[in-house]
């Protein structure tokens, strides 16, 4: 269809309205603020400015939350309780152990390989001729959305029988390789390894960028000192350069664990949690809407947020650690 | 150090209003106040002259119906649009069955959705938010369309819905001019069936294709093959009984099924024509299932009426063409030859007069005529004019369900709940043509069945 501005004017209306809108409520916001008593006047702008921020933290977050937790606790419907029994249900299903196992696979493997990718990646370029080309190479997957990743990883994937031609990258290699081509995403526990993979080929280029940065700022003299005492590489990358970026490398480790626990669009566009691959997020999706089981979606939902919560603590702590340690 | 800028007093006044003056403007232009509506009772209006003193206004119809099929859709009811003023604001999702839910619990129901599965209706009425047929609609609905059709929606002796689209789910794609070539019979016993099947097999042709893969539906089209065996073997009171759960998901009768549909998908020398062995049939997509045809890889493919749209461009769908189907043969002589079928449902979410109108337009055989025109389309209703339908499946499938002898049943996956219907029946299937047990996939959905 060819683009027709009169057609389209609608939507650009609906975009001055939402900038006016936005514009509006700030120009009452500053409007109020100015119009604030003289006295603890800075009390009066603070509760202006945060007071937005507030609203939609208690209506979006905190009160979702609550209202996830009870229906937890209710059945289908949302209407009748019945207690313990939608966790008792998540613990004791076969089909739900296993996307709980699953889980457990892709937050173990996926952001250790991904972060370990992206350093070794790191320190091999670093300071090479084609840094900046190399790490771009590394980087582009980063701006795929998780789908279009998941698309190419599928062709990737792909069968066909023997006697015909390959589409599939891997099963082209094994029949160059001389071995009969793989129905790859129907054998479990395999296919579930086979899609974090593409989590990892997404992340790596986040954990590198992050982890070069650390690299390059570990101060010249420890580097050029430890030259001076005669380490070789190994030795070097194991005494001087982890041991400095370590704080770096956690903070990566743990965005990545958080990334990981929430994956929904990978399993759902490559096997839509068929042939044993299903995941915490994507069985929640499916219980809550598309089954109507809006109780064992919800309590899903409550244990990956506790899951989630430990992580997100670490990360506070971290961040409190080196701003402390920076204000020394 | 910079001084932070403070905005005068005045330019945040004039900020602020200008702001409001646009906002105000904006959304009188939106709602239409400032715009002209079509114009009304033009020439060509006399199908619609009954709906004459309905005063407008507009009507949002939520529904699965996406792309080329929704733009089909939307120019059959364009007319009745124009000529009563009623603005339909048509919404297709690929995301239907999650996102209807959403909608209507979030307090933003749509005036009137379609919905493919009776099952997923049920959940809404028995909410108390979808509403009973006004009597005039259930008068035209009653008279319409065939009772087998209507059973599915009643609750309570009351009707939540009309018919609106049909599919068979019974055909048996082929290729003619392979079997003539071949020497090959359709056949209309179940003996027959398996007895070419064996002939094409020793002609060094695998009988069938098979495609089950549709992402987070993936396994479907083995549901589809389990319920037209169960209504062929066991008749469709016991069929009834399967599907309303009066007797478990694992009965016996279920299993010498699933059996029966084993001998032929999950038989290395009938599957899979074209796509590798038997286990490709869960990574073949149910699109690309039965392509092979084309090629004479494979004899048959077992789909609904639907897959008419997914042979490429150029294929001529005839008795004497490219590709033709027949209706899956007789098991028992008694029982004869149910068809198993699908389609939607229209069912409203409130009464205002214009949403009124609109379901009773959608029930009329005007629309279904006017839809038919349009292409690729056929419904169940009693009138529908048969010559207006565009390709000759399509007819033999109208006239396979206006028969009066034919017995229908709607897909038992689709009527079943969520739960079962969408989920676990999906995934047990998967798991079966992967190689588990027929005894251990049942018992897996009869567990999963909700109890209340």
């Amino acid at each position: 269809m060819a683009f027709d501005i009169f057609a389209e004017l609608p939507k650009l209306l609906w975009l001055v309205i939402a900038v006016a809108a936005f514009l509006a409520v700030i120009g009452v916001l500053l409007l109020a603020v100015d119009g604030g008593p003289r006295t603890r006047y800075d009390w009066w702008q603070a509760t202006c400015f945060l007071a937005p921020a507030g609203i939609l933290l208690l209506t979006g977050l905190v009160y979702p939350v609550i209202r996830t937790t009870v229906l937890s606790f209710h059945g289908p419907g949302g209407d009748t309780s019945v207690g313990w029994d939608n966790y008792v249900w998540m613990f004791t299903r076969p089909e739900i152990l296993l996307v709980l196992r699953n889980t457990f696979l892709w937050v173990i493997f996926a952001p250790v390989l991904a972060t370990a990718t992206g350093l070794v990646y790191s320190v091999l370029v670093d300071r090479s001729r084609y840094e900046s080309i190399a790490k771009s190479l590394l980087f582009m997957p980063m701006a795929i959305s998780f789908v279009g990743a998941s698309i190419i990883w599928k062709f990737v994937y792909a069968f066909r029988p023997a006697n015909a031609d390959q589409i599939g990258l891997l099963n082209q290699l094994l029949v160059w390789a001389g071995g009969e081509p793989r129905q790859w995403l129907l054998e479990g526990p395999l296919n579930t390894l086979l899609l974090i993979v593409v989590l990892i080929w997404i992340q790596a280029g986040f954990a590198m960028v992050i982890l070069s940065a650390a690299i390059k700022a570990i101060p010249a003299e420890i580097v050029e000192a430890a030259r001076i005492d005669g380490v070789n590489g190994w030795q070097q990358f194991w005494r001087i350069t982890l041991p400095s970026i370590w704080p770096t490398v956690t903070v990566v480790l743990i965005t990545i664990s958080v990334q990981t626990l929430k994956i929904f669009d990978i399993v759902r566009t490559m096997t839509g949690g068929q042939f044993g691959t299903s995941v915490i997020a994507n069985e929640m999706y499916s219980q809550a809407f598309r089954y109507g089981q809006l109780g064992h979606g919800s309590a899903l939902a409550v244990f990956m947020f506790l899951l989630v919560i430990p992580l997100v603590l670490i990360q506070i702590r971290n961040a409190r650690r080196t701003r402390e340690a920076q204000s020394l | 150090m910079v001084t932070p800028i403070r905005p005068s007093r005045g330019t945040a006044v004039a900020a602020t209003s200008l702001s409001l003056v646009l906002l105000a403007t904006g959304c009188d232009y939106l709602s239409g106040t400032g715009g002209t509506s079509a114009e009304r009772g033009g020439a060509g209006c006399e199908p619609f002259a009954e709906w004459a003193d309905v005063e407008g206004g507009t009507v949002d119809i939520y529904a699965s119906i996406r792309d080329e099929e929704g733009e089909r859709m939307q120019r059959a009811w364009k007319n009745f649009s124009e000529c009563t003023g009623i603005n339909i604001r048509y919404e297709g999702s690929g995301e239907f069955e999650a996102q209807v839910q959403v909608k209507i619990d979030g307090g933003n129901a749509p005036d009137i959705a379609f919905f493919p599965q009776p099952g997923l209706l049920s959940r809404f009425v028995e909410s108390g938010d979808a509403l009973p047929l006004p009597e005039s609609v259930a008068k035209r609905a009653q008279e319409g369309y065939p009772e087998d059709w209507l059973q599915y929606v009643e609750h309570d002796g009351k009707l939540y819905g009309t018919p609106l689209g049909a599919n068979v789910k019974s055909f048996v794609w082929y290729s003619p001019g392979f079997f003539t070539e071949n020497g090959y019979e359709t056949p209309t016993t179940w003996d027959d069936l398996i007895k070419l099947s064996d002939a094409m097999a020793d002609d060094g042709v695998k009988p069938w294709c098979a495609g089950i893969e549709s992402g987070e539906a993936t396994g479907w089209p083995v549901t589809d093959w389990l319920e037209n065996v169960m209504l062929r073997e066991h008749g469709p009171d016991v069929y009834d009984q399967w599907i309303d759960h009066e007797i478990p998901f694992d009965d016996p009768k279920v299993a010498t099924a699933l059996d029966r549909v084993g001998d032929i998908l999950r038989n290395p020398d009938y599957v899979n024509g074209g796509h590798g062995g038997v286990k490709s049939i869960a990574t073949t997509s149910s699109q690309d299932g039965g392509i092979p045809i084309l090629e004479d890889k494979c004899g048959m493919y077992l789909m609904g009426s639907f897959y008419a749209a997914q042979w490429p461009e150029g294929t001529e769908i005839a008795e004497d063409g490219d590709v033709f189907a027949f209706n899956l043969p007789t098991i028992d002589e008694e029982i004869g030859t149910p068809v198993l079928g699908g389609g939607e449902f229209t069912a409203a979410f409130s009464d205002r007069p214009e949403v009124v109108a609109v379901q009773e337009y959608l029930a009329t055989v005007d629309y279904a005529n006017r839809r038919a025109q349009e292409g690729a389309w056929f419904s169940a209703h009693k009138e529908l004019d048969l010559n207006a339908l565009d390709n000759p499946n399509d007819r033999f499938a109208a006239e396979l369900l206006r028969d009066p002898d034919t017995v229908f049943r709607w897909d038992g996956g689709d009527y079943m709940p969520a739960a079962v219907g969408s989920g676990t029946f999906w995934r047990a299937m998967t798991n079966w043509i992967n190689g588990s047990d027929t005894e251990d996939v049942l018992g897996y959905v009869e567990q999963s069945w909700p109890k209340s």
